[in-house]
């Protein structure tokens, strides 16, 4: 019997199982995939690492900082800040048509961009600023309400609208063309206030310390483990059944596998509602360079690209994917240590906004066919707005809502999850919880602050 | 555990939940969250961390007395009087 059980070890699981082993619980985290990560995960292709999701770790804070979630987690998790090695970005724009406003971490260079670029906003941008700090993440109640109506009466200039909720919505809206208040404020924070920073090695050094310290606490990991069913007796789960037939009695689950997901696998509910589930999925193209992007005149660590002056946030309605936006990151353009050097590539990624029932249902040939395709044509929307890379590519890669479904499980490939959140992690079940995603926080320190969360509230009070 | 090994205790415990913090100059009658940066679910560690290493139950309606090093100390007084120290 074990005190619990969690399903899925993503960032989000495996902190929560971190927390409970800490404090003695028994606990076994249950994974479908054959690795660890979820979204952020990794894999080796062709003899190189890749990341799955990681462009950047956001909410990045410098050593010493006391205040935000980077600084809350290593306490909470009882890491050193020196343990998750986070080498700072070089700096990123915003690129719509005419106009570029480039942002590094703390506010600094983009107030000052705004003051150039937007002159009659500036004090507009002061009023929104007074509103995002105001806004209370730790009060539910206030997270609903639309961002583009605030924004709207905050900022006259409809063109810094779009501007500014480019980056934000890309990197973690679920909800197609408009955007919950807080996930925005919790977003701006996250990336225009605080930063973005990545380990020289990616996302495995940080999947790494938190598995270690997950064992070393006694906890159980059960990889290739996917959850058939939660067992339910007279209103209370009371354990899992695996796809392999065996079953695992638990006091409590705590699930990161999504909202619809999670329901969908109790044996009480007959019927889900799966218009729920989030429709926000990506491709991603990778481009491996004979040198750095640097030595190509591409020093940016992420560019958000926009090629009208109206952003368009929504599954795409008559293609594959949608090639008016995307990001564009280079994993080189970071303040690495100079210990560490260069990575032994030069990398750009490109993520587009894609439609996963299309790509889902494609036959294997079209699949690929289809993937050779779509990357020709991202990057040739790319490069209108960054140095043209393509002389230089020696190896490309591709995934689709596919691949992001498999590493995920989410429904479509959803890598935000579903629009509506559970904040408080709560079900119908009085002891199944939800963490990750379709709790509200994203990002990969997000994803760790949730979990850690959803463990203190739920699990560690009794 | 005298007072003064409570204290001791506490200060241990404060320097696993929060080691970038100077503990040195903590004032015993100051709130801790006037000193320190902790939040509220730095407080739920001290609670925590006194179960797991003590057995020590702090329910909840009583957090309050943990806010600053000399309330503690003297609520816990009469909970670990009887324990041996580590």
């Amino acid at each position: 019997m074990y005190d619990t059980i969690i399903i899925g070890a993503g960032m989000s699981g495996l902190a929560a199982g971190i927390r409970l082993a800490h404090f003695n619980q028994r606990v076994c985290i249950l994974e479908r995939h054959y690795t660890i990560g979820g979204l952020n995960s990794f894999y080796r292709l062709g003899g190189r690492d890749y990341d799955v999701g990681l462009h950047a770790v956001t909410n990045f804070t410098p050593k010493g900082a006391k205040k935000g979630p980077l600084a809350r987690l290593l306490r909470q998790l009882r890491f050193k800040w020196e343990d998750f090695a986070l080498a700072p970005q070089i700096g990123s724009t915003i690129a719509f048509p005419d106009v570029q406003l480039h942002f590094g971490n703390g506010l600094e260079v983009l107030e000052a961009e705004i003051a150039a670029k937007f002159p009659a906003q500036k004090d507009a941008f002061q009023r929104l600023l007074a509103k995002i700090i105001d806004y209370d993440d730790l009060n539910e109640h206030n997270f609903g309400g639309s961002t583009r109506d605030v924004l709207a009466e905050t900022i006259s200039d409809p063109l810094l609208v779009e501007m500014l909720l480019c980056p934000l919505m890309w990197y973690g809206n679920a909800r197609e063309h408009d955007m919950d208040f807080g996930q925005f404020c919790i977003m701006f924070r996250s990336i225009l206030m605080e930063g973005f920073a990545r380990p020289f090695t990616g996302v495995r050094l940080i999947l790494k310390n938190l598995v270690r310290r997950f064992r070393s606490l006694g906890g159980e990991l059960k990889l290739r483990s996917g959850v058939e069913r939660i067992k339910v007796k007279d209103g209370k789960a009371i354990g899992v059944a695996l796809d392999n037939g065996e079953e695992l009695e638990g006091r409590r689950i705590l699930s990161s596998a999504g909202l619809v997901e999670t329901i969908r696998l109790c044996e009480d509910i007959t019927e889900v509602d799966g218009q729920q589930a989030g429709q926000m999925s990506f491709t991603e193209s990778i481009s491996i360079l004979d040198k750095p992007p640097k030595q190509l005149g591409f020093d940016r660590t992420i560019v958000f690209y926009n090629d009208s002056p109206a952003f368009h946030w929504q599954k795409p309605t008559d293609a594959l994917c949608d090639m008016r936006t995307g990001v564009i990151c280079s994993p080189n353009n970071y303040m690495y240590d100079e210990s560490d050097g260069d990575l032994p590539d030069g990398v750009i990624r490109i993520t587009s906004i894609a439609d996963s029932d299309r790509w889902m249902a494609l036959p294997e040939d079209e699949y690929k066919l289809e993937k050779l395709r779509w990357y020709d044509r991202t990057i040739a929307s790319a490069v209108r707005f960054i140095p043209d890379f393509r002389g230089h590519v020696i190896e490309t890669d591709m995934f689709t809502p596919n691949t992001i479904r498999r590493f995920t499980w989410h429904d479509n490939g959803a890598v935000y999850g579903a629009p509506e959140k559970r904040l408080d992690g709560t079900t119908h079940l009085p002891n199944l919880f939800l963490c990750g995603t379709d709790q509200g926080f994203v990002g990969i320190i997000g994803s760790i602050v949730s979990g850690i969360s959803i463990a203190n509230q739920h699990c560690l009070r009794d | 555990m005298s007072p003064a090994d409570i204290r001791d205790e506490i200060l241990n415990i404060l320097e696993d939940i929060a080691p970038d913090e100077d503990l040195g100059d903590l004032k015993d009658e100051v709130a801790f969250r006037e000193q320190l940066e902790l939040d509220s679910m730095d407080f739920l560690d001290i609670v925590m961390e006194l179960r797991k290493r003590h057995r020590v139950q702090v329910p909840e309606e009583d957090y309050g007395q943990l806010a600053s090093m000399q309330s503690t100390v003297t609520y816990l007084t009469p909970l670990m009087k009887d324990l041996q120290k580590a």
